[in-house]
């Protein structure tokens, strides 16, 4: 029957991405069942075109037929939408505009400058360093001694930030930085983020993350 | 004493801001009042602002009873959720808070994007231009034929978007070499219809003032 409204979650996302990895967390984390649909980049499926006309990316969540984009839009969502299982937003609205600060700060800083550490050489290099330095020392300020960065709880700030914890090993092998030394407490709470179930299910292993940088720097011809 | 926690609200400003004018007009359409602090920015930031904003040292900046809440669209969140009384910007369901949100922070383009067309030449700015094309064909084709983003009332995409207009009118469409009234008729026409609201009208600054603004900053820049 022609485009029949499909009833449930669907999650369009790629396999190594940290933007799809938080939707991913964030439905088993309120124990959502969805469909899972692993796109492929360099040839867009018609359906994610058509579910996310503007920007053409992943992740994409698709409820009833729906097309929700942006992955922290998504994590909301999925938090307003689903509101009887546990919250992944503060119920507080000074706490939830703290999160929402972070979470943005953390979308703007950490992907762009990690991108530059593994693409770039020399002097661009270094200064993606000093600047990865800086974004996760001021991260690590954010949690200061709290369990989670919203306190006793995993929470949204926890979500968008766990995915790229498994990023770590790459900045530290093609950006020379290590996490464990220049942020210890940030180091101690990816531990703890993944100790979780929805992490450990969710996030790629460390190894298969910088395989895939690896590959892409050879098909762009990064040294 | 020591320094007594202010009570109420104070919103860290710069008059020709289009972020700040969001949530001016947020708090207008809320009924919220509120002390507006006109910061310096092209010279030196106040201890107020550096201490309010850390991070990013920008504003807007509200500060509610003290303590202070950064970024335009977590700001224009935080009115909805700390004032539940106040007329609400976003619609109830979820679906449609997501859409609002999504469009919402899509407008931020027009900002981003806009900013290139008089900062560039050559290649880059092509770019721009096309870009622009792109973003107010996509604002135009969601606007549709309704009279605001989420249908009969004036809400939170409106208001997070109308603040830009007199910065694409007359300046990025000279810079850029287009019309919105060509390119994006439908949004033209709400632009217009946003004017009649009096939170909008008594916020925003007219084209010719934010023009005037622009060639400052080329020629603080030193940008021909």
């Amino acid at each position: 029957m022609a485009g029949e409204k499909r009833k449930g979650l669907q999650l369009l996302d790629f396999w190594v991405s940290p933007f799809g990895q938080r939707c991913r967390i964030a439905l088993d984390e309120k124990a959502l069942p969805y469909e899972y649909l692993e796109q492929d980049l360099g040839n867009k499926s018609e359906l994610l075109i058509r579910s996310n006309p503007v920007h053409k990316k992943i992740p994409v969540l698709v409820h009833d037929g729906r097309p929700v984009c942006e992955s922290l839009i998504i994590v909301q969502y999925i938090d307003e939408a689903f509101s009887s299982s546990s919250s992944l937003l503060p119920s507080d609205p000074y706490a939830r505009a703290q999160a929402r600060f972070w979470a943005d700060y953390i979308d703007k800083k950490v992907y762009d400058c990690g991108t530059r550490l593994w693409k770039t050489k020399g002097e661009p290099q270094q200064q993606a360093r000093k600047e990865m330095v800086e974004i996760l020392k001021t991260l690590e300020g954010a949690l200061g001694d709290k369990p989670y960065f919203g306190g006793d709880e995993f929470g949204f700030v926890d979500v968008a930030f766990v995915p790229f914890t498994a990023w770590f090993l790459t900045y530290e092998r093609f950006g020379e930085i290590s996490v464990e030394k220049e942020c210890p407490k940030l180091a101690a709470w990816a531990k703890r983020c993944g100790e979780r179930e929805s992490v450990k299910k969710n996030l790629s292993p460390p190894e298969k993350v910088y395989e895939f940088i690896a590959t892409l720097k050879k098909k762009f011809g990064i040294e | 004493m020591a320094e007594e926690i202010k009570k109420g609200l104070v919103l860290l400003d710069f008059w020709v801001s289009p972020f700040g004018q969001r949530c001016r007009i947020a708090l207008a359409e809320k009924g919220l009042p509120y002390e507006y602090s006109e910061q310096e920015l092209l010279g030196t930031k106040s201890e107020l602002l550096l201490r309010s904003n850390p991070i990013h040292k920008k504003i807007p900046v509200l500060i509610h009873d003290g303590r202070p809440v950064n970024e335009s669209l977590v700001i224009l969140n935080y009115l909805e959720e700390a004032f539940p009384d106040a007329p609400p910007l976003l619609p109830a369901d979820p679906y449609a808070r997501a859409q609002a949100r999504f469009w919402a922070a899509y407008s931020d383009k027009v900002y981003e994007v806009g900013s290139r067309l008089w900062k560039t030449k050559g290649e880059a700015q092509s770019q721009a231009r096309a870009e622009m094309l792109q973003v107010l064909g996509n604002l135009d084709g969601e606007l549709g034929e309704k009279p605001f983003f989420a249908g009969e009332k004036f809400g939170f995409v409106d208001l997070a978007l109308v603040p830009f207009m007199p910065w694409l009118t007359p300046s990025f469409e000279r810079y850029g070499g287009f019309s919105v009234a060509e390119v994006a008729p439908r949004l033209a026409a709400w632009a217009d219809r946003c004017m009649e609201r009096e939170s909008v009208a008594k916020t925003l600054y007219p084209g010719e003032k934010v023009d005037e603004f622009i060639t400052l900053l080329k020629k603080k820049y030193g940008i021909e």
